[in-house]
């Protein structure tokens, strides 16, 4: 209710915008919708971890859907590149080089679910309740030109948000050198305690460092 | 189409990866946790630009330029977070969250996991890291 007054048609459309008669793309929000949660659901219950990182697949493939339904074009695209493209593909990686079990695990669930299932199903009830009765009213116009496509989106982040945007690359180069030095660090550990092996007296003070770095694997295997 | 339906998608979601957070064992299973609530983020600044660049002629387009922002901070912290927990599995041989208890305060300040040789190495990766 707060428009001008040329848009007192479309406000008046807003008024007229009724839950019970959807529109088509509220039907495909609504349908794509019920899958993305569908798939979140079950990416934080299954307990077969690889089978997680898939169904985070389907749920971060739906956001983008829902992206480009809400035509924030851009958007969408970068999520499926940024996303389902490296996200998924580190996570995977990450399962891999842990050693998750291919099968079902049995704890892959803490001994808190209770309390988490209360802690979150009382969060979501809290949120819906506010956002509905928040937004009941409120329509956006999904028509004319698109809100997100890249023109767009490129024009507003290099004309006003040109700062951030350069600090957020100084951000990935610092989140770079951080993963390598959290990466390399136990392997030059590895690569620097093979040769005290055959002086084993010299390091004497410290055989648990030697210990765990010639053999992490079978020691890792043994616990 | 009603600015309800994202919210409440992006709602749902959002407890959903709390669920997750506060049920999983698993650290990488927590990290995907993380991932579903900053995408519920994401949903509701795009859903919220959409509206205001029609309603209120919004120009800035902050919505979606936070959204990039978003995007690539959750790609630097999946980087970070992975290896955080690699560096912890290559300590311990273990990623389980239950299992990390050195700073525990309470009655049993040391978990059964944390004894033996690897528990000085690890303390020490950690406290350089």
């Amino acid at each position: 209710m707060r428009l001008a007054s040329p848009e007192m048609p479309l406000n008046l459309a807003a008024a007229q915008h009724g839950f019970l008669s959807p529109t088509g793309v509220e039907i495909a929000f609504l349908l794509v919708g019920l899958v993305t949660f569908g798939a979140a659901l079950v990416t934080v219950t299954t307990r077969q971890l690889v089978h997680a990182a898939l169904w985070l697949v389907v749920a971060l493939g739906g956001l983008a859907v829902e992206y480009l339904l809400l035509t924030a074009e851009f958007i969408a695209w970068v999520q499926v590149l940024i996303y389902v493209g490296s996200v998924v593909v580190l996570l995977l990686f990450g399962l891999m080089l842990t050693r998750a079990p291919i099968g079902r695990s049995p704890d892959a669930d803490s001994g808190n679910r209770w309390a988490a299932l209360t802690v979150a199903v009382a969060a979501a009830v809290a949120l819906v309740w506010v956002v509905v009765d928040a937004f009941r009213t409120t329509w956006i116009d999904l028509n004319g030109p698109a809100a997100g496509s890249t023109r767009v989106t490129g024009e507003s982040l290099f004309r006003h948000w040109v700062l951030p945007f350069e600090a957020l690359s100084v951000l990935l180069l610092a989140a770079l050198v951080g993963a390598i030095v959290l990466s390399r660090k136990a392997k030059a550990e590895s690569e620097s305690s093979p040769p005290p092996v055959n002086s084993r007296a010299v390091t004497e003070s410290s055989p648990s460092v030697t210990d765990s770095g010639i053999h992490p694997v079978e020691q890792e295997g043994a616990r | 189409m009603h600015l309800a339906y994202p919210a409440v998608l992006s709602a749902l979601l959002f407890c959903t990866g709390l669920y997750g957070v506060l049920a999983r064992r698993n650290a990488i299973l927590v990290l995907m946790s993380v991932e579903l609530m900053l995408n519920a983020v994401n949903l509701n600044l795009v859903a919220f630009d959409v509206w205001l660049s029609r309603a209120a002629r919004e120009t800035l387009h902050s919505g979606q330029a936070l959204t990039l922002f978003t995007i690539a901070i959750a790609a630097a912290e999946i980087g970070i977070g992975l290896a955080i927990v690699l560096a912890v599995y290559r300590n311990r041989g273990t990623s389980d969250i239950d299992k990390l208890r050195d700073t525990a305060e309470g009655p049993e300040t040391r978990g059964p996991g944390t004894e033996g040789p690897g528990s000085s190495a690890a303390e020490k990766a950690e406290a350089t890291a």
